[in-house]
């Protein structure tokens, strides 16, 4: 139920799935519409607030999610071998740029040295600051980096739909019920 | 060989000496020690100020008490060195909404004249090129001080400041209070005599 098999995600890896996608999705659409906002709008200070915020969160959230990426089985992947090794990358790629846009956003509001607080609860000190025009540089790899996640974001989703009305696979379901992941479960390998 | 290249060196000599005799009243702008700064202030919706500076920047002077109508400054400032002690501040400063860095990286004064107004005072008037456009501005400067420093050089400082209109150089501030149309710069350096 909680963890997971061969056979399928347990709770844990389809709430981390969800709930990142949540995230990911929402601080896209809230860092695209806050700074667009002009200097007088009651969002101007407090869009980025939560942005940054839930970012942290999401960057802590994401350490958690790998490691018990790294300790839980990883269920067998569905399709032929082209497809399998395609959807493989893809998922590195998506991690990978997942950390690169919330490390660049983290060096954005961290280049003076100053920390970043979460919602008020508590800081996340600066660790690399100062270097030149930090602030301009990594703002512009959070951007294009953002940018790349979601049409990579998209494909992905594609790719689970594919699977699902076109392979017949379980693959999406999978990661929307947690019952694949059960012992006995006579989802084998093909 | 070595004829030919005795011969140069003493052409180089020969050449340098009137240069250097000229040079005599040139000042190196103390960007290595960091005696200088550029620095600006705005207003913050009229309600405080927005202090900043530039950090990196070079540039020289002449000045020759004997002959003041020679003075002359000339500076060039890397506008991304921009800090105003927050980071996502600096970061929109430097952006197309105001300074646009990546287009315009550079800032830089070139003085067209000089004219004493009194003792150890002056007006220096200029090019000031910012954000891509170029305007003429008189900065009123004073003479702080000069002579001899501990490390054996000999250093003379300088202040001067000037109000800049930012729409005058294509900084749209039109969305903001007037009272942040324009801003003061405030600059002051010593120089190491060459």
């Amino acid at each position: 139920m909680w963890r997971n098999s061969r056979t399928g995600w347990g709770l844990i890896s389809i709430l981390f799935h969800w709930l990142s996608a949540l995230a990911i999705i929402g601080l896209f659409v809230l860092g695209w519409w806050m700074t667009d906002l002009g200097y007088y709008n009651p969002w101007y200070n407090q869009g980025p607030w939560v942005h940054r915020s839930i970012g942290i969160l999401l960057l802590l959230a994401t350490f958690a999610r790998l490691v018990w990426r790294f300790v839980q089985p990883t269920p067998f992947a569905e399709g032929s071998q082209l497809e399998t090794i395609a959807a493989h990358l893809g998922h590195i790629a998506l991690y990978v740029l997942l950390l690169v846009v919330m490390v660049s956003g983290y060096l954005i509001s961290t280049a003076d040295g100053s920390g970043i607080s979460v919602f008020g609860w508590f800081e996340v000190p600066a660790l690399l600051y100062g270097l030149p025009n930090q602030a301009s540089q990594a703002g512009t790899v959070h951007w294009y980096s953002a940018l790349a996640l979601m049409i990579l974001a998209a494909g992905h989703a594609l790719a689970a739909f594919k699977h699902h009305w076109l392979g017949r696979h379980k693959t999406l379901v999978r990661m929307l019920n947690p019952a694949h992941s059960h012992a006995g479960s006579h989802d084998a390998p093909r | 060989m070595f004829k030919k290249t005795a011969f140069a060196s003493a052409i180089a000599a020969v050449a340098l000496v009137p240069l250097s005799q000229a040079q005599a009243a040139d000042y190196q702008i103390d960007t290595e020690g960091q005696h200088a700064f550029v620095q600006f202030k705005i207003s913050h919706l009229g309600f405080s100020y927005i202090l900043g500076s530039f950090e990196e920047f070079e540039g020289q002077f002449a000045y020759d008490p004997e002959d003041l109508d020679a003075s002359s400054a000339e500076i060039e400032v890397q506008v991304d060195s921009l800090t105003s002690n927050h980071a996502e501040r600096d970061r929109h400063i430097l952006s197309d909404d105001f300074l646009n860095a990546s287009e315009f990286p550079t800032a830089t004064f070139t003085s067209t004249g000089f004219e004493s107004t009194g003792d150890d005072e002056g007006v220096l008037t200029g090019d000031l090129t910012l954000h891509g456009e170029t305007q003429e501005i008189e900065m009123p400067v004073k003479l702080m001080g000069e002579g001899d420093d501990p490390w054996g050089n000999y250093r003379a400082g300088f202040e001067g400041s000037t109000t800049l209109t930012l729409g005058d150089y294509g900084i749209d501030m039109s969305d903001f209070p007037e009272s942040m149309h324009e801003l003061e710069l405030y600059v002051t350096f010593e120089g190491i005599r060459q």
